[in-house]
């Protein structure tokens, strides 16, 4: 094992034994820490696949973004988490078995196909040609987006605003 | 150098935990987590397929960052339903806000 395997191990087994954690704590606190923590391991992933600038977005979007935006959430509606309340449905083991199911499906998968590897390597400047394309081939797809946050953020202010009742 | 499968088997046990968690949970936000999850196990395979198999096309990296940025739209938005809901009916267990059930 060359030492960006024992890294990879690492970061995957760190990866997954938080992404366990977050659906079986019992403190939803806990679980967004440890949201927190998988979504690190991810961007470590992006930077073992030679993807800096993703990596770089992983850790500002999700860490920085989502990921306080969730922390909010925990805190705006704590005094009702505060009762002791179950956190998994009725269901819960049917979900556990279609999740297994799915696993062993998806890793025959992947353990028995043969895949084309390239060869080539990444090019060297990379995120200047991940900007070039952003800005000529996905520029429709681009701005589509930046139109989709626009709305997202109008959106969620309507929707949270504290509607007081008109007083004359 | 680490093989391509390696990747995609993690990405595959992230996206079921990240299923086993949206189909299991009661609680809306950790819901949410659930779906962060499986969407984050979608970035990985879509940046590894890029790597291995199509480097000097950079149609994987550009999806992926679509990926998130639908992400955090659909966070704002999912939240700020949430907190709306509880406001209004002081919950966010999913199984409570069952107004339009049949």
């Amino acid at each position: 094992m060359t030492l960006i395997q024992v890294v990879f191990v690492i970061l995957a087994v760190a990866a997954i034994g938080s992404a366990v954690g977050v659906v079986t704590s019992k403190n939803i606190f806990y679980s967004a820490l440890l949201l927190v923590a998988c979504l690190f391991m991810v961007a470590g992933f992006y930077v073992l696949l030679e993807a800096p600038f993703l990596a770089a977005v992983q850790v500002l979007v999700y860490v920085g973004a989502i990921a306080v935006l969730i922390i909010f959430a925990v805190m705006l509606t704590e005094s009702m988490m505060s009762k002791k309340a179950r956190a998994r449905n009725d269901q819960w083991w049917v979900a556990l078995v279609v999740a297994i199911c799915l696993a062993a499906v998806l890793l025959y998968v992947v353990v028995t196909a043969t895949w084309q590897v390239s060869p080539a390597a990444p090019p060297t400047d990379a995120i200047a040609a991940l900007g070039k394309a952003l800005m000529s081939t996905y520029v429709l797809p681009f701005e589509v987006a930046s139109v989709l946050l626009l709305m997202a953020l109008v959106g969620s202010i309507i929707i949270a605003r504290e509607e007081k009742p008109e007083e004359e | 150098m680490i093989p391509l499968s390696w990747y995609l088997i993690v990405a595959a046990i992230l996206f079921c935990i990240g299923l086993y968690g949206a189909l299991a949970q009661r609680n809306a936000i950790t819901i949410l987590m659930g779906i962060e999850l499986m969407l984050n196990a979608i970035n990985i395979n879509l940046v590894a397929f890029w790597r291995y198999i199509t480097p000097d096309v950079l149609t994987g990296q550009v999806f992926a960052i679509f990926v998130i940025t639908v992400a955090a739209a659909e966070a704002a938005i999912g939240l700020a339903l949430i907190i709306s809901i509880f406001r209004n009916r002081d919950t966010v267990i999913v199984e409570e806000v069952d107004m339009m059930r049949w």
